[in-house]
């Protein structure tokens, strides 16, 4: 394992019962760098993080973060991490304000008060961070969990599914944030079964199937795997997507035509 | 234990004083059948019922002192259930936090909310009545008792609260308990009961706790029924933090 290697796992296993969900997992994460794990629902990514982040045991194989070893020693991985979990992990009956002073309360930071106006600040909540998170919308709502994730400057950040659910706007909001992150010297994990985000976020890709890495590279050297590219002339259509969002774009730089 | 422990807990006890105090229904909700309890005992059947002793509220109030708990210990199952399906749970697990201070948090919380609910049923029973020439160091006697009874359900509390699959399942494990003051001293004397229900009203603990407070009540001498109740509490205490610790710790790892 090399100092560059912020994440190192090797020979991961893990049994859920009868159900074999990881069957050897092997991949590395370089510092700074956003690395993807692609895969169908029930690929087993969610256990993998899991794993990376303390909360399961591994049956085989071994895992590292930031140098500390998963298994035997948990605490030192959780001072390496934060976890965005799948769901968001708010208090729905506190404010968006509160939520991020308790996780700097947690992690022992002096003004948290300060700390959370300055993410309320980054994450355009500042209007609705005195309201309870129970009034806000879904994109919001994982703004804010994002938020707290970054609290305390951890080096690993696992990004469990962080679009799933999203409007396609909220879904921008979050890949740039997730930009951000890795821009600041952040080593992003994230898990997705959207092959467009790992597409436009991540620096490396890996494809777990069937609890497996199947293919592991950068998008180019994916591309490399299918045949050559060939030229064809296609009259190139505005996806539905690129429609929607010059549609409801406050902006309105690209206004379209009433076709009406 | 962790040496952020104190630190931990204090953070995380301030998240549920919140979730309290913004939803105050919850102490309604605890404390509005308890009371009806009260109503209904003292103004329906309490001039039928015979305890050879002077009003019947003064009578009643410890049992339904103990129903108030019973019930309001519900919500810690539900508070803790509410987390684990939340993911917020994960959050603090995947942080560098004390482990156990997670539990505790809703433990201490407890004590509070059931605080507030049983000073709310005692100031109704003054209003119906309820009279005692108990002096300052019985009423911490009876505060005392009452807080390590709470102290012991609510890690009974804990244990649905970690395993429940459905939030009705969380809850519904007090219902037993609401209704074990009625086979005890709570409402009526115990000697009119026949045999075998008696040998158990006698030997369940709300007997023992029930007539430890009312001796403390009527400033009378409360013998060896407050030994044998603070047995209890802290055997059941001991027992289900055990138990519930066991759960969490298989639970996290």
């Amino acid at each position: 394992m090399t100092t560059q290697h912020v994440i190192h796992v090797k020979g991961l296993e893990k049994s859920y019962k009868e159900l074999r969900v990881l069957r050897g997992v092997d991949f590395s994460v370089v510092r700074g760098s956003i690395f993807a794990l692609l895969g169908s629902n029930g690929a087993g990514k969610t256990t993998a993080v899991k794993i990376l982040s303390t909360l399961l045991k591994p049956d085989a194989g071994s895992a590292a973060v930031n140098g500390f070893d998963v298994a035997t020693q948990p605490a030192d991985v959780r001072e390496s991490i934060s976890l965005t979990g799948q769901f968001a992990a708010v208090d729905e009956i506190l404010t968006g304000r509160e939520n991020l002073m308790l996780v700097a309360r947690l992690r022992r930071l002096k003004n948290p008060g300060e700390i959370a106006d300055d993410l309320l600040r980054r994450f355009s909540l500042t209007e609705a961070g005195a309201r309870r998170v129970a009034t806000y919308s879904g994109g919001m709502r994982r703004r804010l969990d994002i938020a707290m994730s970054l609290i305390g400057d951890p080096p690993v950040i696992f990004l469990d599914e962080p679009t799933t659910g999203l409007d396609p706007q909220a879904r921008i909001e979050v890949w740039q944030a997730v930009r951000e992150l890795a821009a600041n010297g952040t080593t992003v994990l994230l898990t997705t079964q959207y092959l467009d985000e790992a597409e436009q976020l991540a620096d490396r890709i890996a494809i777990l199937h069937q609890g497996r890495i199947i293919v592991n590279g950068t998008l180019e050297e994916l591309k490399q795997l299918l045949p050559p590219a060939k030229v064809e002339y296609i009259e190139k259509q505005p996806t539905l997507e690129e429609i929607f969002l010059s549609l409801v774009s406050d902006h309105g730089k690209h206004r379209v035509k009433d076709p009406r | 234990m962790s040496t952020h422990f104190f630190g931990d807990t204090t953070a995380l006890l301030g998240r549920s004083l919140r979730h309290i105090s913004r939803s105050p229904d919850t102490i309604i909700t605890t404390t509005i059948m308890p009371i009806a309890f009260m109503l209904m005992f003292v103004y329906v059947f309490g001039g039928a019922i015979n305890t050879g002793s002077g009003s019947y509220v003064n009578y009643l109030l410890p049992g339904i002192l103990l129903i108030t708990i019973a019930s309001g210990i519900s919500y810690t199952a539900f508070r803790l259930f509410t987390d684990l399906k939340g993911g917020i749970f994960e959050r603090f697990q995947s942080m560098p936090i004390s482990r156990s201070s997670v539990l505790w948090a809703h433990v201490l919380t407890s004590l509070v909310a059931n605080l507030i609910s049983l000073v709310v049923v005692v100031l109704v029973a003054l209003l119906m009545g309820f009279r005692t020439p108990a002096g300052v160091a019985a009423w911490l006697g009876v505060a005392a008792i009452l807080l390590l009874f709470t102290l012991a359900l609510t890690w009974v509390a804990v244990i649905p609260g970690l395993t429940a699959k459905t939030v009705d399942g969380a809850s519904a494990f007090s219902y037993p308990l609401i209704f074990l003051p009625f086979v005890s001293s709570a409402f009526v004397p115990t000697d009119t009961m026949p045999g075998p229900l008696r040998l158990f009203a006698e030997n369940q603990p709300v007997t023992s706790i029930v007539n430890a407070i009312r001796a403390l009540f009527t400033q009378q001498p409360v013998g060896v029924d407050l030994w044998i109740a603070l047995a209890w509490c802290v055997a059941i205490l001991l027992a289900a933090y055990a138990f519930a610790m066991n759960i969490y710790r298989r639970k996290i790892s």
